[in-house]
């Protein structure tokens, strides 16, 4: 049913595009609304015959992949949310992934964000992916969560020399001394990776800027499809590898589930925004060529004329 | 006096936090002041709301065009205000102001992360007309142009190796998505590293004359 579903809707799709470029070939404009409907239709048709397609990883995601698989367990990892309810369809599925894949390695897992939408969504993965997936992880031992703080790039100035300062207490007004997973840690700096995610400011740039590339430790961000061009000059000395929008999100978590098993039923939804995205990226570039093609149209009639 | 001391300020802190990056005697003042710029960025949310209070106040008041969805902004912000405040619908006041239940985390997860949503996916209709109306090959800029985002849309979906899997693996560089890489890490990775070198440069001249009072435009007005 799903795959006549999307068939019907992809030659459905393809059929108002043809129609669109021989209207387009008689060197006529089309209007905008007429390209919203295609992109809503496009992308509901996906939606609703749940269209979805294999991903395999680039070498740029897989370099973040096999560096969290092969610390070894107990490495510490700092998870930076660093974005807001907007940017959560596109970021919050690597922050997810970055969750499983950590937790499943037995890495200790240190939760905090620089922007105060991102601590309502850090709370959210804790309740609906570390807690239920992970019900043996302990608080304070395995995990932590630290509260937001004003200041962008000043809390990061602060916490690269001393958390504490910062961060006197966790999100539940416990000393920091008092918790065993900060033992030994002192600075951002005794983190074994940093996993900033984000695409504004402060975020993942910033991360790179003044805690990876002066404390030397490494970053690899998870990113807005928009931002990922500006942060590939970092790759691969300050950013080991990058996460860029959902394409970015969907090929990681495809190698989560290829490489463990346990994560098969896991909620994967960046591998299903695939399919709409894919659906309206195809429109867009199909009405591209009808733009180009109805420019040349219309341009050949001025030189006759 | 109302410049100067400004300025003075700037200057100091300016010229410390050089001081700090260089000699570590200095490095613990340098901390001591990203904690008080950490002080000064809360103050900075009392003049953001107190402004943004003042100007939608100023709209209401004044009948301006739209000032009906002043009211919405100024509701809203009251509202959402209070509940974060006074934790409403939390166990006590030490509950966390987005704790389960509490009046703040439904506005969130109802409100603000649905609507937040909606804005930012309006994007894909306004980048696909923007695509029709602007990818035009009117020159060979253009053509250089609309080629680039051509290979970087279709590799960015699984069409494009769909499209150039058969290609021999001698050849791997010519299928698309690894064509989609190339164009990031070469002209794209060349442009942004020229415009980072070019910003850093920048922020270098601009710190400067701030540390110098030669630039005040941040004090409200150039007019000294």
């Amino acid at each position: 049913m799903t795959n006549i579903g999307s068939i019907i809707s992809i030659v459905g799709v393809l059929i108002g595009l043809l129609i669109i470029l021989i209207y387009s070939l008689k060197g006529r404009d089309i209007d905008r609304r007429v390209i919203f409907l295609f992109i809503f239709l496009s992308v509901a048709f996906a939606i609703l015959f749940n269209i979805e397609f294999k991903e395999s990883p680039t070498p740029i995601v897989r370099a973040v992949f096999d560096k969290i698989e092969n610390m070894p367990p107990g490495s510490r990892v700092l998870l930076s949310f660093d974005y807001d309810p907007a940017m959560k369809p596109e970021v919050g599925p690597m922050a997810n992934s970055f969750v499983r894949h950590c937790m499943a390695k037995g890495h200790k897992l240190y939760l905090m964000t620089l922007w105060a939408t991102g601590h309502a969504l850090m709370i959210e993965s804790i309740e609906e992916v570390l807690k239920p997936e992970f019900p043996d992880a302990v608080y304070g031992t395995d995990y932590t969560s630290l509260s937001f703080k004003a200041g962008g790039v000043g809390v990061l100035n602060v916490i690269v020399t001393d958390f504490q300062k910062m961060y006197p207490t966790d999100d539940n007004n416990t000393e920091l001394s008092e918790l065993p997973i900060f033992e030994g840690v002192k600075s951002a700096t005794n983190m074994d990776l940093i996993l900033p995610i984000g695409g504004g400011f402060p975020g993942p740039k910033e991360w790179i800027l003044f805690i990876g590339d002066p404390g030397n430790v490494p970053v690899a961000p998870g990113l807005a499809a928009v931002v990922a061009p500006q942060i590939y000059p970092y790759y691969p000395k300050q950013a080991i590898g990058l996460l860029g929008g959902v394409k970015g999100a969907a090929e990681y978590e495809s190698e989560l589930r290829q490489r463990y098993p346990q994560f098969q039923d896991s909620e994967a939804t960046a591998l299903k925004m695939m399919g709409p995205q894919t659906m309206a990226h195809i429109v867009v570039m199909a009405f591209i060529i009808i733009g180009n093609i109805s420019y040349f149209r219309s341009r050949r009639k001025n030189i006759d004329a | 006096m109302k410049r100067i001391i400004p300025v003075i300020i700037t200057s100091v802190v300016g010229i410390v936090l050089i001081l700090s990056v260089f000699f570590p005697m200095a490095q613990t003042i340098g901390e001591d002041f990203s904690l008080f710029f950490d002080i000064i960025a809360v103050f900075a949310f009392f003049l953001g709301g107190g402004n943004l209070v003042r100007i939608h106040i100023i709209k209401v008041y004044r009948k301006r065009p739209d000032w009906g969805f002043s009211i919405v902004t100024l509701t809203g912000f009251f509202l959402t205000l209070v509940f974060g405040m006074l934790k409403v619908g939390g166990e006590n006041i030490a509950t966390s102001v987005i704790a389960e239940g509490t009046v703040l985390k439904i506005i969130f997860d109802n409100v603000i992360a649905p609507l937040s949503a909606t804005m930012y996916s309006l994007l894909a209709f306004f980048v696909a007309s923007a695509s029709y109306r602007a990818f035009r090959a009117k020159n060979r800029e253009a053509t250089i142009l609309l080629i680039a985002a051509f290979i970087i849309l279709l590799g960015r979906t699984p069409l494009g190796m769909a499209l150039t899997g058969w290609i021999p693996e001698s050849f791997s560089v010519l299928q698309i998505p690894n064509l989609a890489v190339w164009i990031m890490n070469g002209p794209n990775l060349a442009g942004q590293r020229a415009i980072l070198i070019g910003v850093g440069l920048g922020v270098v001249s601009m710190s400067l004359r701030l540390i110098l009072g030669m630039e005040r435009t941040y004090l409200g007005s150039d007019n000294d």
